[in-house]
């Protein structure tokens, strides 16, 4: 029989205004195996921990339930608390009376009843906690960065620079990403690739640092400190140890008519090709859906003029197998697909360009070599109307929820910048909110309306209709002075919503780290753990976790590191010992859990068991406790129920239920 | 029959095997019981007729642990059963010979009873060999007549087919004897209403007496400690009537076993009760067969089971409600 | 009628799989997303670790309706846990359909970490749909030996 005491937290007023804690408390000591209940102000605090401890050496309790908090938030305060008292730390249950009682609920009578059907449920279970051991696994130093991004590039910066291998792996031919594509950076309008390009060339001349582009990660096994990753490099055609990066090819290919992914399909590319001048590597890929000598066998050019004899057509993909201690994922962002809105006519004239588009029209690498011209006849424009919140902050499903963060800012270094430029230019931008929240952010803004003279209309767009004339013609309304407005534009720039990377959902599935409704990558805690996937050893940088403007970004990166450093520095790390264990006299070693673990934990051997008297070599499963996580697929699939999960065995939660149903 | 025995003899003989595994004759001219046999003398009680109906791949996760070769006889519906416990490593391949017996139908004495027949002494026309339509079954009141396929086991009249799935070699000939749909019974009870169905399980549970008859004789329950006697769930308090297991344990063994029972309808044929146990497993059966695609236990070694696969487009657990 | 109707409060066990949806239960209830105190919650690992046996278990126990609660298809924190899951209580509430339990009193839903309001407005339309269907006598009684 255990010896059980149990913990009531007030938590301040938090459970206690709901709750009738005392009652909580006296309630449990009539439940079979309690010998000692109390109930205090704040459970978790020094003092509160102190009185689990002095409790376990004055009653010799060998089990604990705590009605507090949820478990996420300290299952582990109370499990350290105990085991510095002596207690095993798995000896440790807690019923969450806040966050699904007291919190939940408003009538006291009811809350406090389901306390104690919660708290009898706790503690039935622990009256079959067995203590369990945690193992221990060891630690790969070496980060893996999805993504080279400029969150990518400074996660794999800081982890490089504290003394571990880092691997980049990015899906296009450079990196870069985002930041490469923009012209310039608010609030104080830098040059976005004079401050990117040494952050890329850094990355990439760092001795701990490893960049495969034009690659992906194709498959995930394993566990924090010890996972294993195959990544896809794709085959591209050109020899990176021979390429001198000359450029011959590039301007040699008589290919020439592929969309630009860099400039946003607003101008063409050949089919070998560089995205940008500064891409690093500077090693050109062969595109070979636009090559002609892929698709008639014919050409051959760039072999014919490479003098470094770089090319290589017969390249094959590569799948190459490395082993991490810890991942990052900073996979970024897309602007969402505009097909769904259609009433800016962003389909049906080439005037009408979407902010990102904005910046490569606005650089001097980009379309237009940095001059703002329209894309339908190259006239240089009078009229530009900005449109603000494009999808984002949307209730319908055609849109996204959320603010993209970034817009309001962007729209206001645009539209200062074509008016610095571009004098006899009007700038008009169409907002529902402008939402500066950042240093230096609200100062921005106002230069822009109040030095710029930029004209900023509270007020939505209805409709953007091209006219014969060439011209767009803005229909909007003006909430402030409550009129419509009808504006002939020469441009129309939408601020479209930011989405996070298409790729992220596969990668989040192949990683097992959750993802949100919006597809951005769940936060272990929203306040406390924000750059930590709930799957341990997985951790979160830039706008894969939610919308940021690059110094967000580049803090959370930091963040991000630090917390991987934080794993990588530790030789071992303890296993969580909630793993399936199987009863040799139960097990008919039938196959069927093998068939259900998703981590290959389960094998079968053959070996002498003495049944009651019987002496026999039986099939039996063997569960490898190092690669076991607990899900317990395994006890579910058992017919014979050999198969059991510590610390969430069939009788605790059979406990449970009936507990529950009493 | 006599080939069969003729060839066993031969097999004991020659040292292929080292038994035989078949059916004996037993106290009534109805009830032959499995039996092995060792010597070629002791095949002369050797049986094997209509009444026949006992599945003996089970037996063999016995026999596989004895020395040598065991030679078992094996009706083309049973040989569903031993593919499946290969699978599951329960029984040795090699350590089988098998013998895959032709089969016309296996008969139901409680059939024939319900015809009015009692007082039996003797019956013709369940040999196996017997081309006869009939039955002539004598009685202390005089002979009656009863139609073979009036006869026959539930099963038999929604056979699988008789192609046997794994064998040796193959011994006598069989006969078609699949005249109703499989899933008939089933589909009548999904129309019902929630109280009619209720209604009928109820009937048909309340009589069941917990022998665990079904239990021992399914080949898909063949763990070595069944759940129901391990204290692993809680359950082990037999003949409780308030028990879970005694009110649950029906749902749980159908649930246990489904994926992997071949549907040989053995549980209904030895239920003293006469429920139909088969219902239960054929549910499940409809039910993969529906949402995950044609899937029959025992067809092959290697498959995966449904209930140990996925694909990611499944049909959700709402589907339930929404069929109907 | 109508009085009896006021005096029963349902037994509802709601299984919540620890990453996802006992997280998802957390927001909801740090976001003060309130649903009925019928609703207890048993926190596994994962969706996959629910036996078909302790849903029976609890409805023989006099629960009144059974939820489970997992990952999304696709993001379960075991990869397949809820794939397994998902088969098996599709089989088992078909089972206790065919049987004659009401299929209302059996629910699987998939509520991520991020859905407060998801979790919440689910225990609120699960607890709703318990009360129209009463109390569960069926599987109770379903050996009535009398």
């Amino acid at each position: 029989m255990q010896r059980i005491g149990v913990f009531v937290c007030h938590c301040g007023s938090n459970i206690a205004a709901t709750v009738d804690v005392a009652k909580v408390a006296e309630m449990a000591l009539m439940e079979p195996g309690v010998v000692h209940a109390e109930d205090y102000q704040y459970m978790c605090s020094e003092a509160g921990q102190a009185k689990i401890a002095d409790a376990i050496h004055e009653k010799k309790l060998s089990g604990i339930v705590v009605c507090s908090c949820s478990p996420r938030m300290h299952e582990a305060t109370f499990r350290k608390a105990a085991e510095r008292a002596g207690l095993n730390p798995y000896m440790v249950e807690i019923a969450n009376i806040r966050e699904h009682c007291s919190w939940i609920h408003k009538d006291m009578e009811e809350a406090t009843k389901k306390a104690v059907i919660l708290m009898r449920a706790a503690v039935a279970k622990v009256n079959l906690n067995t203590p369990l051991k945690p193992g221990e696994s060891r630690v790969t130093k070496r980060a893996l960065i999805i993504g080279g991004g400029i969150a990518g590039i400074q996660t794999a910066l800081d982890i490089a620079d504290a003394g571990y291998e880092v691997d980049i792996v990015e899906k296009t031919p450079s990196i870069g990403g985002r930041m490469s594509q923009l012209d310039k950076t608010f609030p104080t309008l830098d040059c976005s690739a004079c401050i990117l390009t040494p952050k890329m060339v850094e990355a990439s001349a760092h001795e701990k640092i490893n960049i495969y582009t034009y690659s992906e990660v194709e498959k995930v096994s394993g566990f924090v400190g010890d996972f294993t990753v195959d990544i896809r490099k794709k085959a591209r055609s050109v020899d990176m140890d021979k390429c001198t990066g000359c450029g011959v090819c590039q301007e040699k290919c008589p290919s020439k008519k592929a969309p630009s992914e860099f400039n946003r399909g607003l101008n063409t590319r050949s089919a070998i090709y560089t995205p940008f001048a500064q891409a690093i590597p500077n090693v050109p890929v062969i595109d070979r859906e636009a090559c002609i000598k892929f698709k008639t066998g014919k050409c051959g050019i760039c072999s014919k003029v490479c003098q470094a004899g770089a090319i290589d057509y017969e390249q094959k993909d590569e799948i190459i197998t490395e082993k991490y201690g810890a991942i990052v994922v900073a996979t970024g962002f897309d602007t969402i697909n505009l097909d769904k809105y259609d009433e800016y006519a962003y389909s049906q004239s080439k005037d009408v360009i979407t902010s990102l588009e904005l910046e490569r029209v606005m650089n001097a690498a980009g379309p237009t070599h940095g001059h703002l011209e329209r894309l339908s006849d190259g006239k240089a424009p009078k009229e530009m109307v900005f449109i603000q919140c494009v999808g984002s902050r949307c209730s319908d499903d055609r849109g996204k929820p959320y603010c993209s963060k970034i817009c309001c800012m962007y729209t206001a270094k645009h539209a200062m910048l074509i008016r610095d430029k571009y004098p006899d230019v009007n700038v008009t931008v169409f907002y529902i909110d402008v939402r500066t929240p950042g240093k230096n952010f609200d100062e921005f803004y106002r230069r822009a309306v109040e030095q710029y003279g930029v004209n900023y209309i509270k007020g939505q767009v209805g409709k953007v209709i091209p006219q014969p004339n060439g011209k767009l013609l803005v229909q909007g309304s003006d909430l402030l002075d409550n009129k419509q407005i009808l504006k002939e534009a020469d441009m129309v720039v939408l601020a479209t919503a930011i989405e996070p990377n298409p790729d992220v959902r596969k990668i989040a599935t192949m990683l097992t780290a959750s993802i949100d409704t919006n597809n951005f990558l769940t936060e272990a805690h929203a306040k406390l753990r924000p750059v930590e996937s709930p799957t341990a050893g997985i951790f979160l940088s830039g706008v894969c976790q939610g919308p940021k403007d690059i110094p967000e970004t580049v803090a959370q990166a930091g963040a991000a590191a630090v917390k991987a450093i934080g794993l990588l520095a530790k030789d071992k790390l303890m296993t969580n010992p909630c793993t399936a264990h199987s009863d040799e006299l139960l097990c008919n070693g039938c196959s069927t859990c093998e068939n259900v673990c998703p981590y290959g934990a389960i094998t079968y051997e053959d070996k002498e068991v003495n049944d009651h008297g019987i002496r026999e070599v039986r099939r039996l499963a063997v569960v490898n406790s190092a690669l076991c996580q607990g899900c317990g697929a395994c006890t579910v699939a058992c017919p014979s129920g050999a198969m059991d999960l510590q610390g969430f065995s069939n009788r605790q939660i059979i406990a449970e239920v009936d507990a529950i149903c009493r | 029959m006599q080939e069969l025995i003729n060839r066993a003899k031969e097999l004991l003989e020659n040292g292929t095997v080292a038994r035989v595994l078949g059916w004996k004759a037993g106290d009534l001219p109805y009830n032959p019981e499995p039996a092995y046999f060792e010597s070629a003398e002791s095949l002369k009680d050797f049986v094997y007729n209509g009444f026949c109906g006992a599945n003996l791949s089970k037996y063999m996760i016995e026999a596989s642990k004895l020395e040598g070769k065991t030679l078992v006889c094996l009706k083309p519906c049973d040989t569903y059963s031993f593919n499946q416990l290969i699978k599951e490593h329960r029984v040795d391949r090699e350590k089988a010979y098998i013998i895959g017996v032709g089969c016309k139908g296996k008969l139901d004495i409680e059939k024939i009873r319900n015809q009015g027949v009692k007082g039996i002494e003797s019956i013709q026309g369940a040999e196996i060999t017997d081309a006869a339509d009939e039955l002539k079954i004598q009685t202390i009141y005089g002979e009656k007549t009863v139609a073979y396929a009036d006869a026959m086991l539930e099963r038999c009249h929604v056979c699988k087919g008789k192609e046997h799935k794994i064998f040796d070699e193959e011994i006598g000939e069989s006969k078609e004897t699949k005249d109703g749909e499989r899933f008939d019974e089933v589909s009548r009870i999904e129309k019902m209403s929630p109280a009619e169905k209720f209604a009928f399980f109820q009937k048909e549970l309340s009589k069941c007496i917990r022998c665990n008859a079904c239990r021992n004789v399914c080949p898909a329950c063949s763990c070595r400690k069944c759940v129901f006697d391990s204290n692993k769930f809680d359950s082990s308090q037999k003949a409780n009537v308030d028990s879970f297991e005694e009110k649950m344990f029906h749902i749980i063994r159908a649930f246990h076993v489904a994926g992997r029972c071949t549907d040989c309808g053995e549980c209904s044929r030895v239920c003293p009760q006469g429920i139909p146990l088969h219902l239960f497993n054929r549910k499940f059966i409809k039910d993969i067969d529906e949402l995950y695609g044609e899937y029959q236990a025992g067809d092959d070694t290697d498959s995966k089971a449904p209930l140990t696969n996925y694909t990611f487009e499944d049909a959700e657990p709402s589907i339930v409600g929404k069929r109907g | 009628m109508s009085i009896e109707k006021k005096e029963f409060k349902p037994k509802i066990v709601a299984f919540c799989c620890n990453w996802c949806s006992y997280a998802g239960a957390d927001l909801a209830g740090s976001s003060r997303l309130s649903y009925p105190a019928d609703v207890k919650i048993i926190r596994v690992p994962c969706s996959c670790r629910v036996n078909p046996m302790f849903i029976l278990r609890a409805f023989e126990k006099g629960a009144d309706g059974v939820i489970m609660c997992g990952c999304h298809p696709g993001d379960c924190h075991y990869s397949t846990g809820n794939y397994y899951a998902r088969r098996r209580m599709t089989l088992l509430f078909s089972m206790l359909d065919y049987i004659g339990v009401e299929n209302g009193r059996t629910r699987v839903e998939w509520v991520s970490a991020a859905e407060g309001v998801k979790f919440s407005d689910t225990m609120n339309s699960f607890v709703e749909k318990i009360y129209s269907l009463g109390e569960n006598v069926r599987l109770g009684d379903l050996r009535c030996r009398s």
